[in-house]
C-alpha cells in the first residue's frame, strides 16, 4: 500500500545540498510491522515525514493505496493525512491547554464529526486505553506513559490504516517504553500498518521487518521469517 | 471543522493566555471608547448650539448692524463715513414687510441695579412687549413690558429670577422700585427661570422699554432686531424684504446684515458636525494602533505555538483551517474589545452628561457603528498576516522544534 519509487529529498543548507534521501525504492504492504533504524542523519525521519505527507519529495513518486499522493495539493494531502495516517511523536505533542479527552478528540473536531459521535468514540477509546479516570486531566498532570497513551489514542481515533511512530519511546523509561511498544504492536494485530523509527535496537528488533538506513539510502531490509 | 468548534478552539487558546488577551481587549476597548466618547462630546456640543439657536424663537430673522462682506468699496468710506447704526425707526420700518408678523428691537447695556442697600451690576436689555412672544419667554409673576409705542420711555422693569432673589430676597418685588444707574423703575414682572440661550441667561437679565434703555445709556443704537416671520414659508421673504427696507432706510446702502435663524443653525451644525467627525477620526487612529498591537501579539502567538500548528497539520488540518483558527482568535478579541469599548464609551458619556447636564452628550448612531466596525475591521485585517504565517509553517520544522 505504500510504494516509493526513486524518491529523493534534498535540502539546501547554506549553499550546500544535503541529500536526506537518495533514490529510495520501498514498498510496504498493509498490516506490516516495520522498524526503521539507522544513525542520526541517516534519513529515517525524512522517510517517515514523506510517508506521513508532512513533506514532499524532491523527486520520485509516492503512491499510497495506489493513489499518487505527491501530486495532491495541500488541502487534499491534509485530508489523506486526516483519514489514513496517524502520528505518534517522541515528545507526545499534546496541546497543553486541552484535557486528555479533548486532545484525543482533536482529529475528530478537525474532521467535522458531530459532537455526540465524538464524545462516544473518545469515551470508548479512553476506556480501552485505561485512561478513563484521566480524561479531564491536562497533559502536565499526566505521567510520560499516560501522555504517550493519550497521543496514541489521538493517532488511532480516526482509525487510520498507517500509524507512524517517531522514537515513541525516546522520552520514556524502559518499562513504560515497553508498555507503549506493546500497545502499538496490539494495533498491528488489528490490521494497522505500523512504522516505527527508533534508535533502540531492542525495540527495533521486535519488528517483523527491519529496515536499516545509512546516508539516505536503505542498506538493510530483513524480514523475520519465523515468529518468536 | 465546524464553525462553533473553530470558535471554541480559538477561545480555549485565548483563555490559556488570559492576561495577554485581556490586555489586547483593553487596548481595543480604549480605542472604541475614545471614538464613542469624543464623538458623543462633539455631537453634544453640536446639539447644544443648535438647541441654543432654536430656543431663541421660531421662524426668526435677525438683523445685525454692519456688514461682514468685504467685496467692493463702500462709497461712504471714501468720504470718512462709517456705516449707519441701527435705530428704532429702522425697526419700525421692518413692520411694513408683509411677511413679518412682529419684531422686537434690542438695545443693551450694563448698569448698577440697586434696591436699598442691595446692589449688583446687571445687563440691561431694552426691548418692547413683543419680545416675550418672539423669545418664547414666560412670566413667573406680574406682567411683561406694557404694549404701546416703542418710543415711549416708561419707567418700568421686568427682572430675571436670579436678580429677584439677589436684590429682593423673599420680599415681594412686583410693585417695588428698582434703581438702575440714577433712574428709578417700577418692577412690573418677574421672568420664570429659563436658563441660557445664546449666551444670555434670562435669569440674570433686566428688561426695560427700549426707549428707556436709550435714555439710560444715552444712545440711539440697537444691537439687534429680532424679526419673526408669519410662517416657515415666509422666512425667506421676510429676510429679503427686511434687507430691502433697510437698504432704503439707510439711503441706498447695504450696511446691515440680515440672516435667518435657519441659516445660522445650519452653519453651526455643519461646522460642529465636521469637528465631530474630525475628532472621531483622530480617536480612530488609536484603533489602528490597537490593530497593530493585535498583529504583534498574534505574530508572537504564532511563533509560540509552532508546535501546536505543526501538530494540527499532522492531524490533518489544511492550511485554510489553520488560517481560520487564528482569524477566529482575532475576531473574538476585537469583538470583545469592541463590546467592552462600547460599554466604556457609553459609561463615559453618561458620566460626562452627569457632570455637565446642559450638554446633551450622546454618541450618534453612526459613530457607534463606525467604531464597532473599525475595531472589528482592524482586528481582522491585522490578523491576516499572522494567520497566513501560521498556515504556511512547515510542519516538519514546526514539530521538530523543541
Amino acid at each position: 500500500m505504500i510504494e516509493f519509487s526513486k524518491v529523493s529529498r534534498n535540502f539546501l543548507v547554506g549553499d550546500q545540498m544535503v541529500h536526506a534521501l537518495r533514490d529510495v525504492d520501498l514498498s510496504i504492504g498493509a498490516g506490516e510491522y516495520v522498524s526503521i533504524m539507522g544513525p542520526s542523519g541517516s534519513g529515517k525521519s525524512s522517510l517517515l515525514n514523506l510517508i506521513g505527507l508532512l513533506d514532499r519529495p524532491s523527486s520520485g513518486v509516492y503512491k499510497l493505496d495506489g493513489l499518487d499522493v505527491t501530486t495532491l495539493d495541500d488541502e487534499q494531502q491534509a485530508r489523506v493525512r486526516r483519514e489514513k495516517i496517524g502520528f505518534v511523536f517522541q515528545f507526545f505533542h499534546l496541546v497543553p491547554r486541552l484535557t486528555a479527552a479533548m486532545n484525543i478528540e482533536l482529529p475528530l473536531i478537525l474532521g467535522g464529526v458531530a459532537i455526540e459521535e465524538r464524545k462516544e468514540r473518545v469515551a470508548k477509546l479512553l476506556e480501552s486505553y485505561g485512561l478513563s479516570d484521566r480524561a479531564e486531566h491536562r497533559p502536565e498532570q499526566l505521567s510520560g506513559g499516560q501522555r504517550q497513551r493519550v497521543a496514541i489514542a489521538r493517532a488511532t481515533i480516526m482509525r487510520p490504516s498507517v500509524l507512524l511512530a517517531d522514537e515513541p519511546t525516546g522520552n520514556l523509561d524502559s518499562t513504560t517504553g515497553k508498555e507503549v511498544i506493546r500497545l502499538l504492536e496490539q494495533l498491528t494485530e488489528q490490521g494497522v500498518t505500523l512504522i516505527i523509527v527508533t534508535h533502540d535496537r531492542d525495540n527495533g528488533n521486535r519488528a517483523l521487518r527491519q529496515i536499516t538506513m545509512v546516508d539516505g539510502m536503505i542498506v538493510g531490509d530483513k524480514r523475520k521469517s519465523d515468529q518468536p | 471543522m465546524k464553525l462553533n468548534d473553530t470558535l471554541q478552539f480559538a477561545s480555549t487558546s485565548l483563555n490559556s493566555s488570559r492576561s495577554r488577551s485581556l490586555l489586547m481587549i483593553l487596548a481595543m476597548s480604549i480605542g472604541v471608547a475614545a471614538v464613542v466618547i469624543l464623538t458623543a462630546l462633539g455631537e453634544g456640543a453640536r446639539l447644544y448650539v443648535v438647541n441654543q439657536f432654536t430656543s431663541l424663537g421660531t421662524n426668526l430673522v435677525i438683523v445685525f448692524p454692519g456688514r461682514s462682506e468685504t467685496a467692493g468699496v463702500n462709497p461712504g468710506m471714501l468720504i470718512g463715513q462709517i456705516p449707519r447704526d441701527l435705530v428704532l425707526d429702522d425697526a419700525m420700518a421692518i413692520l411694513r414687510s408683509s411677511a413679518v408678523r412682529r419684531m422686537a428691537p434690542l438695545a443693551i447695556g450694563a448698569a448698577l441695579a440697586s434696591n436699598g442697600p442691595l446692589n449688583r451690576e446687571v445687563t440691561v436689555l431694552g426691548s418692547t412687549a413683543e419680545l416675550l412672544a418672539i423669545r418664547h419667554m414666560t412670566m413667573a409673576q406680574g406682567q411683561f413690558l406694557p404694549e404701546g409705542p416703542a418710543d415711549a420711555a416708561s419707567p418700568v422693569v421686568v427682572i430675571g429670577n436670579t436678580i429677584k432673589q439677589e436684590l429682593f430676597g423673599v420680599e415681594n418685588a412686583v410693585g417695588s422700585w428698582l434703581h438702575l444707574g440714577d433712574r428709578r423703575f417700577r418692577v412690573v414682572g418677574i421672568l420664570s427661570s429659563q436658563g441660557t440661550a445664546m449666551g444670555m441667561n434670562t435669569d440674570e437679565l433686566v428688561i426695560v422699554p427700549v426707549a428707556s434703555a436709550h435714555m439710560l445709556f444715552n444712545t440711539q443704537n440697537l444691537i439687534r432686531i429680532l424679526v419673526e416671520a408669519k410662517s416657515r414659508e415666509d422666512i425667506e421673504r421676510a429676510r429679503s424684504q427686511s434687507e430691502e427696507i433697510l437698504f432704503r432706510q439707510h439711503g441706498g446702502e447695504r450696511d446691515v446684515t440680515v440672516v435667518t435663524q435657519d441659516a445660522m443653525v445650519a452653519t453651526f451644525d455643519r461646522i460642529l458636525r465636521t469637528l465631530t467627525i474630525a475628532v472621531g477620526g483622530i480617536a480612530a487612529i488609536s484603533l489602528a494602533v490597537a490593530g497593530v498591537l493585535i498583529m504583534n501579539v498574534m505574530l508572537i502567538a504564532v511563533s509560540q505555538r509552532t508546535q501546536e500548528i505543526g501538530l494540527l497539520k499532522a492531524l490533518g488540518a489544511p492550511p485554510a483551517q489553520i488560517r481560520r483558527l487564528f482569524f477566529a482568535e482575532a475576531v473574538l478579541l476585537s469583538l470583545a474589545g469592541s463590546v467592552v469599548g462600547l460599554l466604556l464609551g457609553q459609561l463615559g458619556s453618561f458620566v460626562i452628561g452627569q457632570i455637565y447636564p446642559s450638554l446633551p452628550v450622546a454618541a450618534p448612531w453612526w459613530a457607534i457603528i463606525a467604531a464597532f466596525s473599525t475595531a472589528l475591521g482592524t482586528g481582522i485585517v491585522f490578523s491576516v498576516w499572522p494567520a497566513r504565517r501560521a498556515a504556511q509553517l512547515d510542519p516538519v520544522l514546526a514539530l521538530a522544534r523543541r
